[in-house]
């Protein structure tokens, strides 16, 4: 790419500034509150904050509450991410190989995602209604009683199949396109090169698509973890007490419903970091075995 | 021993295109059988079918006695050079050398060793560790040909090959291709638009239009005696003069001039002349032409004349001197051809 040349040297940092600036009110600012309220005890009634040092992270981190919540966003990321990827790569590789009808198919396939979230969400959690969900009477038929917002894994086995389910149509876009956007032509060289179609899928196909694969697990991950939020207010709304939640729906019960800003806070920077880690492990470690064109 | 053998083979499209309307070659052991035409001759299309990408809907093809029109490619004991290499992207060279024979659970040192022959033949070994990426468009050529060499395959097949290379490049490859070839005594099918390709390659040349043959024929019968007046524009550059004519008793009468011709036919013709075979001389009591546009080519030139309502092109050495105005035309009545004008064959 060519470099562009400005004739004032404040040109390009007048140009990023709009950027900047939404960076700096939307994301730094309240970053460094955050921080800088971890470290208080707030009184949400009269502003009076004291400062109490770490023990906002220490109470997070040693809550058994905190624990338990952590374990669950973890395997509810793992599974949501895994699962959805998938079944979207299946459904893309299916669709891919038909040929006729094949634009119906994709239709009826990225038609959930054409679906405002929120309707989505509220269709998944009817599916699982405990009294019209057809999924709770469909488990029933296997023995499976299942009681969301009562049981804490009926509720979690509900909340990751909904959330799976809106991810699936995504998915399935990236790698449909990233399928198609495979040469013809080495397909063919494969077919005259390797027998097994399989085997063909595993040693060609996939390293071809693992741009495509590391893009959505980052988009999957960051997903999971944050914009399941709705779909998770939707199934444990008025179920408090015994049900799984995310980490970054703790944040915001234990903050607006629970009134606890500094721990809130606390709990906000500590996925913040986490959140630095898993990027910057996801960029050093996985893209090095990418395969970019 | 004959290697391939294409029997009567169709190809109809679902939408009821028909790109392959019953074509019958043999391909002779070691022979480099070139299949030329325009572009949506079927050529492409036919390769296709004998390498397994096509299925057939008509006809056998039979590779090595053995009828393969049910079988996958990959069982088919063929090699394929695509137009655009189609190399894999993520492997290193030696990885994109060696993946057919590894599929094909050869002991490693036996690939180590092919893939060791083919790029020093190729002259491909300094980058058998880099990625396709990082070759030049000559290289991913050689490493394209490569992969179809470690396989000792029954055929090659050559899908336009060089057409995404420049020209320089491109009469350098084909030299060697034509070179590799022979030294590895294997048939091969080349198919290409480019008719000078077709004519410095091939052992055999089958002239393709419309989904059928025009002509099979080594270059030298293609060039000098071709069966139709689409042969006889598509082969030869320039092409032949194609004129339309009328045999009578009088000769041949080509817009108003007669020449003396003997043949039996009555009627309508075209009248074929190759340029190169045609002189002007400063005596224009014979055939009179015109003298119009004169292109120089160095050490040839084309001169672009007029006889009667015709256009007509004959080359001419550089060394003589510049034509002009009205000239005589000249050729020996043996290199003058006669297709039937309705049909197009040569009579």
């Amino acid at each position: 790419m060519d470099k562009a040349q400005f004739s004032s040297p404040w040109m390009p940092y007048l140009l990023l500034m709009p950027q900047m600036l939404i960076i700096a009110i939307f994301f730094l600012w309240p970053a460094a509150e955050a921080i800088r309220s971890s470290f208080f005890l707030e009184d949400p009634f009269f502003g009076k904050a004291t400062f109490v040092g770490i023990d906002n992270y220490r109470d997070a981190l040693t809550g058994s509450d905190y624990q338990r919540t952590a374990w669950f966003t973890a395997l509810f990321t793992i599974l949501v991410a895994l699962i959805s990827l998938g079944l979207g790569l299946m459904f893309a590789v299916s669709a891919d190989r038909v040929l006729r009808g094949q634009s119906t198919y994709k239709t009826l396939l990225m038609w959930v995602y054409a679906i405002a979230p929120p309707v989505a969400g509220l269709i998944g959690v009817m599916l699982f209604d405990q009294h019209i969900g057809p999924l709770v009477d469909f488990a029933a038929l296997f023995g499976w009683d299942m009681r969301i917002g009562v049981n804490y894994w009926d509720t979690g086995t509900a909340m990751i199949i909904v959330a799976t389910w809106k991810q699936i149509p995504y998915n399935f876009i990236f790698f449909l396109s990233g399928l198609q956007s495979i040469p013809s032509s080495v397909k063919e060289a494969a077919s005259i090169d390797c027998r097994s179609e399989f085997r063909r899928f595993w040693t060609i196909t996939f390293p071809l698509l693992a741009p495509t694969s590391f893009f959505l697990l980052i988009l999957n991950i960051t997903y999971a973890m944050f914009e399941t939020f709705g779909t998770i207010d939707l199934i444990v709304k008025d179920q408090p007490g015994n049900s799984p939640v995310t980490l970054v729906y703790k944040v915001y019960r234990d903050g607006f419903r629970g009134n606890d800003l500094g721990g809130s806070s606390a709990q906000s920077v500590i996925l913040m970091l986490i959140v630095l880690a898993l990027t910057i492990v996801q960029f050093r470690l996985i893209e090095r075995r990418v395969h970019y064109n | 021993m004959t290697t391939l053998r294409i029997k009567n083979a169709r190809k109809v499209y679902p939408n009821g295109a028909e790109a392959v309307k019953g074509v019958s070659v043999d391909v002779e052991e070691g022979e480099l059988v070139v299949f030329v035409g325009p572009s949506g001759c079927g050529k492409s299309t036919l390769l296709r079918m004998v390498a397994g990408l096509e299925s057939v809907t008509e006809g056998e093809i039979e590779l090595a006695g053995r009828v393969v029109n049910d079988l996958e490619p990959a069982d088919r004991n063929i090699a394929m050079v695509f137009q655009n290499y189609a190399l894999y992207p993520h492997m290193s060279v030696r990885k994109n050398l060696a993946y057919g024979l590894k599929n094909r659970k050869t002991p490693n040192a036996e690939i180590n060793s092919r893939v060791d022959d083919a790029a020093k033949l190729l002259q491909i070994s300094e980058f058998l560790d880099r990625k396709p990426s990082q070759l030049s468009g000559g290289q991913r050529q050689r490493v394209a040909m490569g992969r179809a060499i470690v396989r000792k395959p029954a055929i090659f097949l050559f899908d336009e090959p060089l057409s995404n290379l420049d020209a320089k490049l491109r009469n350098q490859m084909r030299l060697e291709i034509k070179k590799l070839q022979q030294s590895l005594d294997t048939a091969a099918i080349y198919v290409t638009h480019d008719q000078v390709e077709a004519m410095t390659m091939a052992d055999k040349i089958v002239v393709l239009n419309d989904g059928q043959v025009e002509q099979i024929g080594t270059p030298a019968e293609v060039y000098g005696s071709p069966a139709t007046t689409f042969v006889a524009s598509f082969i030869g550059a320039p092409p032949m003069n194609l004129i339309p004519g009328d045999l009578s008793e009088n000769g041949l009468n080509i817009g108003g001039t007669v020449l003396d011709h003997t043949a039996d036919h009555r009627g309508p013709v075209t009248f074929g002349l190759r340029p190169e075979r045609a002189r002007l001389t400063s005596d224009a009591n014979g055939i009179a032409v015109d003298i119009g546009v004169v292109e120089e080519l160095g050490a040839i030139r084309l001169v672009h004349c007029q006889l009667g309502d015709h256009e007509l092109t004959v080359t001419q050495d550089s060394e003589e001197p510049l034509p002009s105005g009205r000239m005589g035309l000249e050729y020996a009545e043996r290199d003058a051809m006669l297709f039937d004008r309705d049909t197009g064959h040569r009579l």
